[in-house]
């Protein structure tokens, strides 16, 4: 199996494990703001700012993974 | 036909001299005339009861005063010029992207990475100017001098982060548009061009709330928790 093949294959998995957790993250994060907003309406402005400020930061952990994904396909140090 | 499509290159459009001018660059001098032609027209003949230009710009204005004032919780207006230029740039520059034959600047990794560095630099500037030297190179020290490395370091990976959400985020759109079209056909992508146009000013959001909350950090925390009790 050659050093392309290996990167390609690395790439795919990178994303695609990469991408579950954060996944798992950001549903409990906006079950969590959905139910504090229920209880308190007066409350989901501050609350929704924060929530999009923790929702960037759980996402990117799946964008590093898009990031290394991408830099195995297309500058792979390895392979040229 | 060859599929030419690379994340991480440019086109280079021109030459002036030896520097290299690439599409990126060009289309931020468009959105860069754009916006100073918009802010002139608006505020040529500026009146009380003004037109319909003047107010929108107004209301954007005030509009984003107060965002901002909710997140640094102090006068927001030394920080405005930086905060909503920064944000209304990012929104013309994300949003550029679903006009037909242009390629939206932030899609490419070079002016996230400006951008990122400008907030780095003016999260120092602003901290540095409000608390003094001395003031500002303590907080580096806290809770414990041998935490220095770690607090030096948050500096830049989170300015890296920054850099590296916007990027991803306005790229990874821009890929799966093109793959979708690959796919798909014509009229496919339309709905996911709509989400683009949320995701773009979503990161606009994003990206400007980030640095307001680190200029906030910046300017100090203790007057932050004494206006925390009343708002």
């Amino acid at each position: 199996m050659t050093a392309e093949m290996l990167s390609i294959i690395a790439a795919a998995i990178a994303v695609s494990v990469g991408a579950i957790g954060p996944a798992f993250a950001e549903g409990r994060a906006i079950a969590a703001a959905m139910e504090a907003m229920a209880r308190q309406p007066e409350a989901s402005g501050t609350i929704s700012r924060t929530l999009f400020v923790g929702l960037a930061m759980i996402e990117t952990m799946a964008i590093y993974c898009l990031v290394v994904a991408l830099l195995l396909l297309y500058a792979n140090p390895y392979t040229h | 036909m060859k599929f030419q499509l690379h994340p991480l290159q440019t086109e280079v459009l021109f030459h002036a001299g030896p520097v290299p001018i690439t599409v990126t660059v060009a289309t931020t001098w468009g959105i860069m005339a754009v916006l100073v032609i918009l802010s002139w027209l608006s505020m040529r003949h500026t009146q009380v009861r003004g037109g319909w230009l003047q107010s929108v710009v107004e209301v954007t204005v005030e509009a984003l005063a107060d965002q901002i004032k909710a997140i640094i919780r102090t006068d927001p207006w030394p920080y405005l010029p930086l905060l909503g230029t920064l944000f209304i740039f990012l929104v013309f520059a994300n949003l550029s992207g679903e006009l037909p034959g242009v390629q939206a600047p932030t899609a490419h990794i070079e002016t996230p990475a400006a951008l990122a560095l400008i907030v780095l630099l003016s999260v120092q500037f602003f901290g540095l100017r409000t608390q003094g030297l001395k003031g500002y190179a303590e907080r580096y020290l806290e809770p414990n001098p041998l935490l220095l490395p770690l607090n030096l370091l948050s500096q830049i990976t989170r300015s890296f982060s920054m850099m590296v959400r916007l990027f991803g985020n306005m790229m990874s759109h821009e890929f799966i548009i093109a793959i979708i079209l690959f796919l798909a056909g014509l009229f496919v992508p339309v709905p996911f061009m709509l989400l683009g146009i949320l995701i773009g000013l979503i990161q606009a959001f994003i990206f400007t709330v980030l640095a307001s909350v680190y200029v906030g950090g910046a300017i100090g925390a203790a007057e932050a928790g004494q206006d925390r009790s009343d708002s």
